[in-house]
């Protein structure tokens, strides 16, 4: 799997999509290239199973962790971080933005607009297609649409992470494929990643596996 | 139908929904937020109302009113939302009214935190509310069940005419999981009791909890207690897990259940033959299952395994009544036990064995 070219990485997505999963992975892959890597978790939605619980792990990778002012507290306030303005002040990072999830997560997004504007950037969409709400094509382009006009940035890539987590096959990554390329084409933008699992990628037919995006699973519950 | 990926909380909105409830009245509190944002997307879609109240209190009365008029109908909180709800489910039981409750447990008391946890259980099963008063607990360990349970729930809400509660707790709620909804038939039934306007001048029907006449309270108690009979006896549910032979059986319910099946398999690794009796509802409790397994020889000590100070335990040693010793262990506050502290408890237990 390659990193994109881009300094701002931004993921963006339905609720419940695997934006964290793919962030945390995206970063990975970053620092693993060499690459001075910095993931901010700017998600105000979710009150657990979220980046800043895997601090430690990131910094052990060298990857620095902006988190919301109380995430992990326990304290149920969605107050973000000063620090956040930092990531466009040294530009010699590469920075990703772990969105809440929803039009009502990417609403954080919106204050950094006139910053984004200025930066080399992509706004990744991550697309699951076995989540509630966002099974078809139509109610995944509602949903864009209400991120992009909460965020007021424009989705430039999406990613098919279609998955029921532990069960997964190939054929749910290739039933939202179906779809992704659908929407795709419809509004043209193109398909950066296919993700999920290394075992069930292995078996993406041979025209698809440039865009494997193999995933370590970070977000378990604590008796795993 | 396809499995679908949920959260525990999205789950258990999408199964009420499935089971045909189309009211829902509540007030945000973390960590249940997405069954009440869920049901504010969708109830609408179905022909159903959704009614954010202006506190857990009243939203706690429209349930009352909408169960009253026959109407299936289901509210969910964690915690202190829920102490706040109790004043409510005591006068729903006393008025002999169907409804769900949902109790996404966080830890307390007071406002306490919002990490998972499992300390409202007295409060679930020993009343919360005042009176003499019972209702059936269920307490699903993974999001299928949720779907499930929630479902069988209303059936028996209306079954008994009394609340059922969902006892989960917050690491259920946010965890994630496949899921599939398979088809049921949904048979509302008739309910001719419900006050849906007296329109060709039949009798006058009543939702009441008052009896002033002391005679009258005393009958109308003794009868609600014949309807805890019968669900003591159709409506109790236990898993039992790897009992047979099982030197040590832990007691879990939901999240710790979880983890006590990974110390079993750690357990049994190192050669240490550990079982699980489940509660899958804590009220009726399953007394006799854990009676049956405390008579076994080969059982030589109970590990009641909660995410609270010590409350089911209570529970235990009553079922075990002192045949064999009951241990506890408990984290608190919001932390989950681990697997590997749960088995280091458990070879302190054999040591003294």
């Amino acid at each position: 799997m390659n990193v994109g070219s881009e300094r701002i990485a931004i993921f963006t997505g339905h609720f419940g999509s695997g934006k964290t999963e793919l962030a945390i992975n995206y970063s990975m892959a970053a620092a693993a290239s060499g690459e001075k890597t910095v993931i901010v978790d700017l998600d105000i939605v979710n009150p657990f199973f979220r980046t800043t619980e895997k601090r430690e792990v990131l910094e052990e990778q060298g990857i620095k962790v902006i988190s919301p002012n109380f995430a992990g507290t326990g304290l149920d306030i969605p107050s973000l971080s000063a620090q956040i303005y930092s990531v466009f002040q040294t530009r010699d990072h590469k920075v990703i933005f772990d969105v809440g999830g929803d039009d009502i997560g990417a609403t954080a997004l919106g204050a950094f607009y006139p910053y984004f504007r200025k930066e080399y950037y992509r706004v990744y969409y991550v697309i699951n297609v076995r989540r509630p709400l966002s099974s078809n094509e139509q109610d995944i382009i509602d949903m864009m649409e209400s991120i992009e006009a909460n965020s007021r940035l424009g989705v430039t890539h999406l990613i098919n992470n279609s998955n029921i987590s532990y069960e997964t096959t190939i054929s749910d990554i290739l039933d939202g494929q179906a779809i992704v390329e659908k929407i795709s084409k419809k509004i043209d933008k193109p398909i950066a990643y296919i993700s999920g699992m290394p075992e069930v990628l292995k078996s993406l037919p041979v025209d698809l596996r440039t865009k494997a995006f193999p995933l370590n699973i970070f977000m378990r519950p604590p008796w795993e | 139908m396809a499995k679908v990926l949920m959260k525990g909380n999205e789950a258990i909105a999408e199964a009420a929904i499935q089971a045909g409830c189309r009211y829902f009245f509540g007030y945000p509190i973390t960590p249940q937020n997405e069954i009440p944002a869920y049901m504010a997307k969708m109830l609408p879609k179905v022909g159903g109302c959704f009614i954010q109240a202006e506190s857990e209190i009243s939203a706690i009365n429209m349930v009352y009113g909408a169960a009253g008029a026959g109407a299936r109908v289901m509210t969910s909180s964690s915690s202190p939302g829920i102490s706040l709800k109790q004043e409510g489910i005591s006068y729903i039981v006393g008025a002999e009214l169907p409804c769900l409750i949902v109790n996404i447990v966080r830890g307390g008391p007071g406002l306490g935190g919002i990490q998972p946890a499992q300390s409202d259980y007295f409060q679930a099963v020993k009343g919360g509310g005042h009176g003499d008063y019972h209702m059936v607990v269920l307490a699903p360990a993974s999001i299928q069940e949720m779907v499930d349970l929630v479902m069988d729930g209303f059936d028996i809400a209306d079954r008994y005419r009394n609340p059922v509660m969902v006892l989960g707790d917050g690491m259920l709620g946010q965890m994630m999981e496949p899921v599939e909804f398979k088809e049921r038939d949904i048979v509302l039934p008739e309910k001719p009791w419900a006050t849906t306007g007296n329109k060709d001048g039949e009798p006058r029907r009543i939702i009441n909890s008052l009896f002033i006449d002391a005679q009258a309270l005393e009958d109308h108690v003794h009868k609600l207690y014949r309807k805890y009979d019968e669900m003591k006896k159709n409506e109790t549910r236990v898993e039992c897990y790897n009992c047979e032979n099982a030197e040590i059986i832990i007691v879990a319910y939901g999240t710790t259940a979880r983890i006590a099946k990974n110390v079993i398999q750690m357990a049994a690794k190192e050669g240490i033959n550990l079982g699980l009796i489940r509660p899958i509802t804590l009220w009726p409790f399953p007394d006799d299952t854990i009676d049956r397994w405390a008579e076994a020889d080969h059982t030589k000590a109970f590990l009641t395994l909660e995410m609270s100070m010590g409350q089911m335990v209570e529970d235990v040693r009553l079922s075990v009544n002192g045949k064999k010793p009951v241990y506890f262990y408990g984290r608190t506050g919001g932390m989950v036990p681990t697997p590997r502290a749960v088995l280091e408890e458990i070879k302190k237990i054999r040591e003294v064995m």
